[in-house]
C-alpha cells in the first residue's frame, strides 16, 4: 500500500492511495495562496494600482518592470492570478479509479484533474458538497472572468530570473506549473463526473474495496472516509470539527480500529478559540458602526458566514444595530442562502427540528424577510441604488486579490473610521493587505477555524486507536512562529509518519487474509475433526472461482460417466463425497496400532 | 416489522392490525429488532402510536427525515377527527404521538444503518410521496427488499423510484395497480385541465377533494402552470391549515423532489404558488367560477364535505376525485353512481353536479411493478397491498416472465422461504495468490482443485495451506506410504529382473491412463 502526496498544503490536501488493486485520490485541494503574489484585480479602474512603479533589479535593470510592480516594499506580479495545482507528474493521473471528496473547500482543483489528465474514473461526494462546491467554483470563475486582463506574465517564472527576485516570489515552489483559472465549461464537465453519496453509504469499488463517507462536523455535507476491505481499514480524516455549529456532528465511533489513519485538515489557527473570535468579531463590528464607519468582512460565500449571520441575528437588536444595513455581495449570494435552507438532513439536530415545524433552519431567512440583510450578485446594478453607509459588507474573495472585496478595500481603505475584519483563516491577513498599503482603515484579525485542534486530535487518536497515523509534515513539529509550543503538534505512539509534497510513502501494512465464500454444497461435504479443544480442522479440495474480485469455492466436479457403462452398481456410480481425508499428524499409539492391524489380519504371520 | 398502518374503512378494533400475531404473550420489544416505516400515509403509519405506546414497543423505529417531519402531523390530524369530532374513546393521545416519535431514528437515502451486529437496512428513493422510501434489509449475504408504495414514472414534483441490481432473496412489493396499465400521464393531465377549464368557462365551480400532502401538490403545480400559460383569472383556493404548512415542507425538503424542481428552485420555487390562495369558509358562497382544493380526499368529513354539500345541487359545478376512495365514504358512493345521498339528520342530498374520477395516485402500474422486479432481480417475489384477484393475475405474469416464485399470502398466513447462503471464510493471501496465479496458466482447461485446510475456532473460519495449518497448531506431519511385498521367482540376474519389472509396470500404467 502506497500513498502519493500531491499537495503540500495541510488543509487543502491531495493524496493518492494505492490499496489492493485500486487507485484512490483523496481530495483535490487547490492552493490559492499563490494568488497573494499577484496584484489585485480591481472591478473599477484604480489609478492607484495602475500607477504603481515597476520593479527593477538592484543593478537598475528594469526589463521586468512590465510584469512586476512594487507597493510599499512588496513586489507583485501584474498578471492574471494563477493557482498552485497538485503535482501532476508524480503518478499517472489517468490511472486514478476514483476521487473521494471530503468537503467543498477540498475540491477546487477538480477541473484541472478530471479535464486535463486523462482521468476516466468517478468522483464521489455528498450532495451539499457538490452544490456548494459548484457555487465556490462559479464565484471564482466569475471573479476572474469578469475583469479580463490583457497581460499574462511569464518572464518572471524563468528559473534564472526567479532566483533574482525578492522573497516571497523567490521561494515560490513550482511556479512553472501554476495555472490560470478554469472555465465554467470545465467546471460543469468536472461536476458531471461526480456521483452523489450519503453518509454511511457503503460504496463497492470493483468488489475489492469498500468506501464509506462519514459525517465530519466541519461544513454542510463534509465527510471523512473509511476505505476498507474485509481485513484492512484505512481512515481518511480531513477537515473535521467537534464544535457545535450548523453541520451534523462528527461521527467518531466509526473511525475506531483502523490500521492506518490519514490525518489532514486540522485548524490553521491552533491558538485561537472560535467562540472568542466570534465575540470579538461582533464587538468590533458594533464599535465601528457606532462610530459611523463601515465594516468589510472578506469571506467565502458559504460556511462560516452562516454562523456569523446567525450570531448577528441574535446580537444586532441588543447592540442597537437593527437599522444598519447588512450586504452580502457575491455572484452566488442568493444561491448560497437558498441552498443553506434545503439541506435539513445534513444539519445539526437543533436545526433539523426547526425544519420539522416547518421553519427555515437558518435565521438569515428572517433577516432577509425583514430587509436587514440584502444580497446582490455584484456591486453593479441594484446595489448602487440601495447602498447606504454606514453598513456591513460580506463579500469575497478572502485573498483580497479579486472579487468585489477589492473595490471596497480601495473605497474604504483611506478612512480610519472603517474596519476590515478577517474571519477566514486561509490567508495571512498581513500578506493579503500588502498591495493596499499604506492603509488608514482599521484591520482586525478574528480567524474562525472550527477544525480540530491538537488537544482534540490527541483525544480522538486515543479513542480511535489506529495502528499507524499518517499526516502532513507540518503537524509533526510546532508551527515555525511558535517553535517553543511543543503542544502544537501531533503526539502519538508510534510516532506519526509524515509526508511532504511530491513524496511517496510506503505504508506499513501487511495483508494476510482475503475473504472467500464456500458454497453450501461444498460446506456440507466437509468433515471437521477436533484437533485440540475448541479447534477443528477440515481438509478442503475445491474449485476456485473468481469473478469481479469475489472468490467462491465450488465443490469439485464429479468425474464424468464414461459412456456405455450404464449397468454398474449404484455405489460405484456416485463417488462418495464424505471420504475422510485426514491430516496425518499427532502421536501414534504403536501397540494399539499393531493390535488393530493384527485384528484385521494385516500382519503376516 | 415493515410499516404499521391502519385501515381507513373501519371505525372499530379492526382499524388497527392485530399485533398478537407477532407474539401472544411476550413483549413486542423482545420480539422485534426494529420497525421500518416506508412513508407518511396513514395506511402505512396510522397505527404507530397505538402499537408503540398502547400495545408497548420501545425499540427503534426507522423512517426518512421528511416522513419523520410529516408523520406526527398527520397522526395528530387523524386523532383529532377520530376523538374530537367522532368522540371515540380508547384512542391514542397527543402525548402518545410525541412519545412514539421519540423512538424514531431518521435515515438518509442509501445510508447503511446498522440495526445490530448482524442486521443492516438501507433506504432507496420510492417516488410516491415526499420522503417515501423502499428498504433493503440485509443479514450477511441474505436480503429482503420492501418497497412500500412506489412510483416508477417521475411526475411533476417527484422523481421515479430506483433500486440497484441488489438481487435480494425476496422482494416484497405493493400491487395496488396489479392489472392496470395506465395511459400516458400527459393524456390524463390534458383531460383533467380540459374538464376544469370547461367548467369554469361556463361559470361553474370545481371542487377537488385531496389529502393535504401528495397529490394536492402535484395538481396544484399542474393548475398553476396551466393558469400561467392561459393567463386565466378565475381564483384557485386551497383549504387552509395543514395544506399551507404542507407546501412549506415541500420547500424545505426540496432535495426529495424531482430534478427539474431541484435545479430551478433558487430562481423559482415551484411550491410558492402565484395563482393559488388560501381558502376562507365564506368564499364557498361567492358567485362566479372558482376552483377549490379541499381536504380530506374521500369526502368523508371536514371542509371538502361541507363545500360538496353546498355545491352538489348545481349541475354547472363539478367534483373531481383524483384518488382512490374507501368503501363507506361519500366519495366512494358518488363514484359508484349514487346520486341521492342520505346525510345526517335524515336529509337527502341530491347530487346534480358532475362527478369525475381521475386516477392521479402515484402507484406503480403493472408495467412499473414488472420494471422494478427486473431492476432488483429478486429470487422470490411477494405481493402485498392489493386486491386478491388482480394480484393473482400479476403473480402469474411475474412467474412466467422472470421464472421466480411469487407469493401472495392472505392476512395471518406465513410464507417460509428456504435459502442456502454461501459461507464466508478467510483465506490466507499466500494460498489464494498461488492458486490464482496457476488458474491463469493457459493449459488449465480442466478445473483445478484448490487444496487447503479449514481451521475452525469458535465462529472464526480460516482456510490456509495444510502446511501452514499444521505449523500453526504445532503438529508434526506424518507421511503414510503404502508398500507391498511380492515374491518373484526368476532365474535371470537381479538387475535384469528389476529392469523387466520396471518396464512392465511403466507400460501398464501408461495403459491405465
Amino acid at each position: 500500500m502506497k500513498l502519493y502526496c500531491l499537495s503540500g498544503h495541510p488543509t487543502l490536501p491531495c493524496n493518492v492511495l494505492k490499496f489492493k488493486s485500486t487507485t484512490i485520490m483523496l481530495d483535490c485541494g487547490l492552493d490559492v495562496t499563490s494568488t497573494l503574489n499577484f496584484l489585485p484585480l480591481p472591478l473599477v479602474q484604480s489609478p492607484r494600482l495602475s500607477n504603481l512603479p515597476g520593479w527593477s533589479l538592484k543593478d537598475g535593470n528594469a526589463f521586468l518592470d512590465k510584469e512586476l510592480k512594487e507597493c510599499s516594499g512588496h513586489v507583485f506580479v501584474d498578471s492574471v492570478p494563477e493557482f498552485c495545482l497538485p503535482e501532476t507528474e508524480l503518478i499517472d493521473l489517468s490511472t486514478v479509479d476514483v476521487i473521494l471528496i471530503s468537503n467543498y473547500h477540498c475540491m477546487m482543483a477538480l477541473p484541472y484533474i478530471t479535464e486535463h489528465t486523462g482521468f476516466t474514473g468517478t468522483v464521489y461526494a455528498t450532495e451539499p458538497t457538490v452544490q456548494i462546491g459548484r457555487l465556490l467554483m462559479e464565484e471564482l470563475v466569475n471573479f476572474i472572468e469578469r475583469v479580463p486582463k490583457a497581460q499574462s506574465a511569464s518572464l518572471w517564472k524563468n528559473k534564472g530570473i526567479q532566483r533574482l527576485l525578492p522573497s516571497p516570489l523567490k521561494d515560490a515552489v513550482g511556479v512553472s506549473t501554476w495555472r490560470g483559472c478554469y472555465t465554467m465549461q470545465e467546471v460543469n464537465s468536472a461536476l458531471s463526473k461526480i456521483q452523489l453519496v450519503g453518509y454511511s453509504q457503503k460504496i463497492e469499488l470493483f468488489g475489492a474495496v469498500q468506501v464509506t463517507p462519514l459525517s465530519s462536523g466541519y461544513a454542510l455535507g463534509s465527510s471523512n472516509w473509511i476505505i476498507q476491505s474485509h481485513y484492512e481499514k484505512v481512515s481518511y480524516v480531513s477537515g473535521s470539527s467537534l464544535l457545535t455549529t450548523h453541520p451534523q456532528p462528527m461521527d467518531q465511533a466509526s473511525l475506531k480500529n483502523s490500521d492506518v489513519l490519514i490525518l489532514t485538515g486540522l485548524t490553521q489557527i491552533p491558538t485561537a478559540n472560535p467562540d472568542g473570535m466570534v465575540g470579538e468579531f461582533c464587538s468590533n463590528l458594533a464599535l465601528t458602526v457606532r462610530n459611523g464607519g463601515n465594516v468589510l468582512v472578506p469571506c467565502y460565500p458559504s460556511g462560516v458566514i452562516y454562523d456569523l449571520l446567525e450570531c448577528l441575528y441574535q446580537y444586532i437588536d441588543s447592540a442597537g444595530l437593527s437599522s444598519v444595513p447588512f450586504y452580502f455581495i457575491s455572484p452566488v449570494a442568493n444561491s448560497s442562502l437558498e441552498f443553506s435552507q434545503i439541506f435539513a438532513e445534513w444539519l445539526c439536530h437543533n436545526k433539523q427540528s426547526k425544519v420539522y415545524l416547518p421553519e427555515p433552519p437558518f435565521p438569515h431567512a428572517e433577516l432577509i424577510q425583514t430587509n436587514k440583510l440584502k444580497h446582490y450578485p455584484s456591486i453593479h446594478g441594484d446595489f448602487s441604488n440601495d447602498f447606504r453607509q454606514p453598513c456591513v459588507v460580506f463579500t469575497g474573495h478572502p485573498s483580497l486579490r479579486f472579487g468585489d472585496v477589492v473595490h471596497f478595500m480601495e473605497l474604504w481603505g483611506k478612512s480610519s473610521l472603517n474596519t476590515v475584519i478577517f474571519t477566514e483563516p486561509d490567508f495571512s491577513y498581513l500578506e493579503a493587505l500588502a498591495p493596499y498599503q499604506p492603509l488608514a482603515m482599521k484591520c482586525i484579525y478574528c480567524p474562525i477555524d472550527t477544525r480540530l485542534n491538537f488537544i482534540q486530535v490527541s483525544k480522538l487518536l486515543k479513542e480511535a486507536q489506529p495502528l499507524h497515523v499518517v499526516c502532513p509534515e507540518q503537524y509533526t513539529q510546532p508551527p515555525p512562529t511558535q517553535s517553543h509550543r511543543m503542544d502544537l503538534m501531533i503526539d502519538c505512539q508510534p510516532p506519526a509518519m509524515s509526508y511532504r509534497r511530491a513524496e511517496v510513502l510506503a505504508l506499513p501494512f501487511k495483508r494476510r487474509y482475503e475473504k472467500i465464500e464456500i458454497m453450501p454444497e461444498l460446506a456440507d461435504s466437509l468433515v471437521p475433526m477436533e484437533i485440540k479443544p475448541g479447534i477443528s480442522l477440515a481438509t478442503v479440495s475445491a474449485v476456485l472461482h473468481t469473478k469481479d474480485n469475489k472468490h467462491v469455492l465450488q465443490p469439485p466436479p464429479r468425474p464424468a460417466q464414461p459412456p456405455g457403462k450404464k449397468r454398474k452398481r449404484v455405489s460405484e456410480d456416485i463417488p462418495d463425497c464424505k471420504v475422510l481425508k485426514p491430516l496425518l499428524s499427532g502421536s501414534i499409539p504403536v501397540e494399539q496400532f499393531v493390535q488393530t492391524l493384527e485384528k484385521d489380519n494385516c500382519v503376516p504371520g | 416489522m415493515l410499516d404499521c398502518g391502519m385501515h381507513m374503512g373501519f371505525n372499530d378494533d379492526r382499524r388497527f392490525p392485530d399485533f398478537s400475531y407477532i407474539t401472544q404473550n411476550g413483549r413486542l420489544t423482545d420480539f422485534l429488532d426494529c420497525v421500518i416505516i416506508s412513508h407518511f400515509h396513514l395506511d402505512h403509519c396510522g397505527a404507530l402510536p397505538y402499537f408503540s405506546e398502547m400495545v408497548g414497543y420501545d425499540g427503534p423505529i426507522y423512517m426518512t427525515h421528511p416522513t419523520q417531519a410529516i408523520c406526527p402531523i398527520l397522526l395528530e390530524d387523524y386523532r383529532k377527527i377520530a376523538v374530537d369530532k367522532k368522540g371515540e374513546a380508547n384512542f391514542f393521545t397527543s402525548q402518545m404521538i410525541k412519545d412514539c416519535m421519540k423512538k424514531v431514528v431518521a435515515v438518509h437515502l442509501h445510508q447503511t444503518v446498522q440495526v445490530d451486529d448482524e442486521l443492516e437496512i438501507k433506504a432507496y428513493y420510492a417516488g410516491h410521496v415526499l420522503g417515501a422510501a423502499m428498504f433493503q434489509i440485509k443479514v450477511g449475504s441474505e436480503s429482503v427488499v420492501y418497497t412500500g408504495d412506489y412510483n416508477m414514472t417521475p411526475d411533476r414534483h417527484l422523481g421515479a423510484a430506483w433500486i440497484d441490481r441488489c438481487r435480494p432473496n425476496l422482494l416484497i412489493t405493493e400491487s395496488t395497480y396489479a392489472t392496470t396499465i395506465r395511459d400516458s400521464k400527459r393524456c390524463r393531465e390534458r383531460d383533467f385541465l380540459k374538464k376544469v377549464h370547461e367548467t369554469v368557462e361556463r361559470g361553474g365551480k370545481v371542487l377537488i377533494p385531496v389529502f393535504a400532502l401528495g397529490r394536492a401538490q402535484e395538481l396544484c403545480i399542474l393548475l398553476e402552470t396551466f393558469w400561467e400559460r392561459m393567463n386565466l383569472k378565475v381564483p384557485i383556493y386551497f383549504s387552509t391549515g395543514l395544506t399551507e404548512k404542507a407546501n412549506h415542507y415541500y420547500k424545505l425538503f426540496i432535495t426529495w423532489t424531482n430534478q427539474k424542481i431541484r435545479k430551478t428552485f433558487v430562481q423559482r420555487n415551484m411550491f410558492e404558488f402565484k395563482h393559488i390562495k388560501a381558502f376562507d369558509r365564506a368564499f364557498a358562497d361567492n358567485p362566479g367560477p372558482m376552483v377549490v382544493f379541499a381536504t380530506p380526499g374521500m369526502l368523508h368529513a371536514g371542509q371538502s364535505l361541507q363545500i360538496f354539500r353546498k355545491w352538489a345541487g348545481n349541475e354547472k359545478n363539478m367534483v373531481i376525485m383524483p384518488g382512490y376512495c374507501v368503501q363507506g365514504t361519500v366519495g366512494h358512493k358518488i363514484l359508484s353512481g349514487q346520486r341521492k345521498l342520505e346525510m345526517e339528520g335524515r336529509q337527502v342530498l341530491e347530487v346534480k353536479m358532475q362527478v369525475e374520477y381521475m386516477s392521479f395516485s402515484a402507484h406503480a402500474d403493472a408495467k412499473g411493478i414488472m420494471q422494478l422486479v427486473g431492476q432488483a432481480e429478486p429470487e422470490n417475489v411477494l405481493l402485498v397491498h392489493g386486491e386478491a384477484k388482480k394480484m393473482e393475475f400479476l403473480r402469474q405474469k411475474i412467474e412466467q416472465e422472470f421464472r421466480v416464485s411469487c407469493y401472495m399470502p392472505a392476512n395471518g398466513e406465513t410464507v417460509t422461504l428456504p435459502t442456502s447462503p454461501n459461507i464466508p471464510v478467510g483465506i490466507s493471501l499466500g494460498l489464494l495468490k498461488r492458486e490464482m496465479a496457476q488458474g491463469l496458466l493457459p493449459e488449465t482447461k480442466k478445473p483445478r482443485l484448490l487444496h487447503g485446510t479449514l481451521i475452525m475456532k469458535d465462529s472464526n473460519l480460516r482456510l490456509v495451506s495444510s502446511e501452514q495449518a499444521l505449523k500453526e497448531l504445532g503438529l508434526a506431519e506424518h507421511q503414510l506410504r503404502f508398500t507391498c511385498r511380492v515374491h518373484l521367482q526368476d532365474t535371470r540376474k537381479e538387475q535384469e529382473t528389476a529392469l523387466r519389472v520396471y518396464s512392465h509396470l511403466k507400460s501398464t500404467s501408461l495403459m491405465a491412463r
